[in-house]
């Protein structure tokens, strides 16, 4: 524990611990919540901060803490399922176009900058007009949306390892070129991935809350932390802590895992 | 100088090649739906001879590639179709708002670039000591926070705390000065902040990376001040990086817009591409990504170029 503490310093261990909660939040939220996500338990809305209701009440007089509790399940899940996917494709096209011919990599890497050259958001607005948006098809757009980020960044590493004495050896060794890509080169790509993981994940909860905010992700009746700020905004004029707490707690998730990978790549 | 206009001619050939895939997918992407767009405009109701009738007007018909070449053409020859909301020309309901994204984007820029170029240069004069920490902190923030976020905030404090400003923009059609500056403040508040968190940031670094040069040590060791190392010697040397950085941080407008615009009812491209996705108004759609994927592009482009010509090992 020392130890760890001492490699991340106060704001990465800080980072590391929101992180963490968050990850538990939204896996064992929904079993914890004080009241139910959709259940009215008092009449008066937007109340301030009580012990009875620690983050007060929604625009219905619902529990924010249970909303919120419940709601980071589809913020945290959808993120950490997306990231993986875009980390799972990029990679895996990286490295294939990095032990592939030069025909093979040119034509890969050409569509790739182009999907690049579409900004995130709109790119996003497109899929769901066109595909729509329920709870898979937001992990797959938000995931397919960040896949040509790490392909680049997959590609780059992979093909400096490639051109590594190591690799030589093992082609010289007579090698094939799926061993060559999985068993020696993919084993040192892994540790910048993570942190490339980590980052991504990041940018999934920005573009899930933002497109939630504009009432085009998670739909009723189920809310992540974008669509609570939405749903509350009537309450900004009166300052509620259910505007103000959703805010917060994505805030604190973007922010914490930010530090975590900050003190990690510092350290590099 | 032929080496230079050789480079910059290729980076424009391949910006078009890349504006041209970029087309496919989106057309791709938008024409791939699932149920006949004819028959979900008119509904159950409608006789199939009437539906027959539509996807022969609208081109349905026609094979996928011949579709692409028919919208590409017409989206060049300025004429990108009819809206299915509201029957307008799309060329129409663009041109109304453009002018007014341009706007809001210009503003932002002339307010952002400056702020962010000191905030970046300072940052860097005090590298690694406790003011670049205190503002590398507050940049990290901003910009792992999503925009609506800190728009949010800002109609909290400057909106509903202090009351100094409207929380909904509404230019009317010639503002006073008071007028024009309560429908402006607070879009190009939230936006500048982004935009500087971001462009900051790459400056900084940007800076950084000539202050590892060995002529930076030369100066430092023959005795030149800190500031005199910085905006004297360092600075001349990264006109071109910190360029590159601020086009790139601009281009991150084209996304940043589309929250801002929702969110304080400004009437620009970005709120519209938002309707066009929630009534699924096709042509709109994309035709506004097309403008958005367009504007980025040029960025990037600018970027590259100032990249480009600021190396002066390319000048011969």
């Amino acid at each position: 524990m020392k130890k760890l503490y001492a490699r991340l310093g106060i704001a990465g261990s800080a980072g590391l611990v929101l992180a963490v909660l968050w990850l538990l939040i939204g896996t064992l939220g929904p079993i914890l919540t004080p009241y139910g996500p959709g259940e009215i338990v008092d009449y008066e809305v937007f109340l301030p901060m009580s012990a009875e209701h620690p983050l007060g009440t929604d625009y219905l007089g619902r529990s924010v803490l249970s909303r919120i509790m419940d709601g980071a399940r589809f913020t945290v899940g959808i993120a950490f399922a997306a990231a993986l996917l875009a980390t799972l494709l990029g990679t895996g096209l990286g490295l294939f176009s990095a032990v592939s011919g030069k025909a093979m990599d040119e034509s890969i890497s050409r569509l790739m900058d182009a999907l690049l050259s579409i900004p995130n958001k709109i790119f996003a607005l497109v899929m769901i007009a066109a595909f729509g948006s329920s709870v898979p098809l937001l992990l797959l757009i938000t995931g397919i949306t960040y896949t040509p980020g790490v392909y680049r960044i997959a590609r780059a590493l992979a093909v400096n390892i490639n051109q590594l004495d190591y690799i030589q050896v093992a082609r010289a060794r007579g090698e094939g070129r799926i061993y060559l890509a999985l068993f020696e080169v993919l084993p040192n790509m892994i540790h910048p991935m993570l942190t490339d993981f980590g980052l991504r994940f990041v940018y999934v909860v920005l573009l899930l809350s933002s497109l939630s905010f504009l009432g085009l992700g998670v739909q009723p009746p189920n809310a992540d932390l974008g669509s609570l700020v939405r749903e509350n905004m009537s309450g900004l004029w009166e300052g509620a802590p259910a505007i103000m707490a959703p805010a917060a707690a994505i805030a604190s998730l973007t922010i914490g895992v930010n530090l975590f990978i900050d003190s990690l790549r510092g350290r590099h | 100088m032929s080496t230079v206009v050789g480079l910059l001619l290729r980076r424009v050939g391949i910006s078009v090649l890349t504006l041209l895939l970029v087309s496919a997918v989106v057309f791709l992407i938008t024409s791939l739906l699932p149920g006949d767009p004819a028959q979900e405009m008119l509904g159950q109701a409608a006789t199939p001879e009437v539906v027959e009738a539509l996807r022969e007007k609208l081109g349905l018909n026609q094979p996928a590639h011949l579709r692409y070449l028919n919208w590409l053409l017409s989206l060049l020859s300025g004429d990108p179709g009819v809206s299915l909301a509201n029957n307008m020309p799309v060329a129409e309901l663009v041109a109304d708002r453009l002018p007014r994204s341009l706007m809001l984007a210009g503003i932002t820029t002339v307010v952002a670039v400056p702020f962010a170029l000191s905030v970046g240069i300072t940052a860097a004069m005090y590298h690694g000591r406790r003011a670049d920490s205190i503002i590398s902190t507050a940049v990290m923030f901003v910009v792992a926070v999503p925009e609506f976020l800190v728009a949010t905030v800002a109609v909290l404090v400057f909106a509903v705390e202090l009351g100094w400003l409207s929380a909904v923009s509404y230019a009317p059609q010639n503002p006073t000065l008071p007028q024009f500056l309560a429908t402006y403040a607070l879009p190009v508040l939230t936006l500048s902040l982004v935009l500087v968190g971001q462009m900051a940031r790459m400056t900084r670094a940007a800076l950084i990376e000539q202050l590892l040069q060995p002529y930076i040590e030369m100066a430092v060791l023959k005795g030149a001040s800190p500031a005199r190392v910085i905006l004297r010697h360092a600075l001349p040397n990264a006109v071109g990086p910190i360029a590159n950085a601020v086009a790139l941080s601009l281009s991150y407008l084209m996304g940043g817009v589309v929250i801002i615009e929702v969110i304080f009812n400004y009437p620009g491209i970005a709120s519209l591409m938002v309707d066009s996705v929630t009534n699924r108004d096709f042509p709109l759609l994309q035709a506004c990504a097309m403008l958005f994927c367009t504007g980025y592009l040029i960025l990037v482009l600018m970027a590259d170029t100032a990249a480009i010509l600021s190396n002066p090992k390319l000048r011969k």
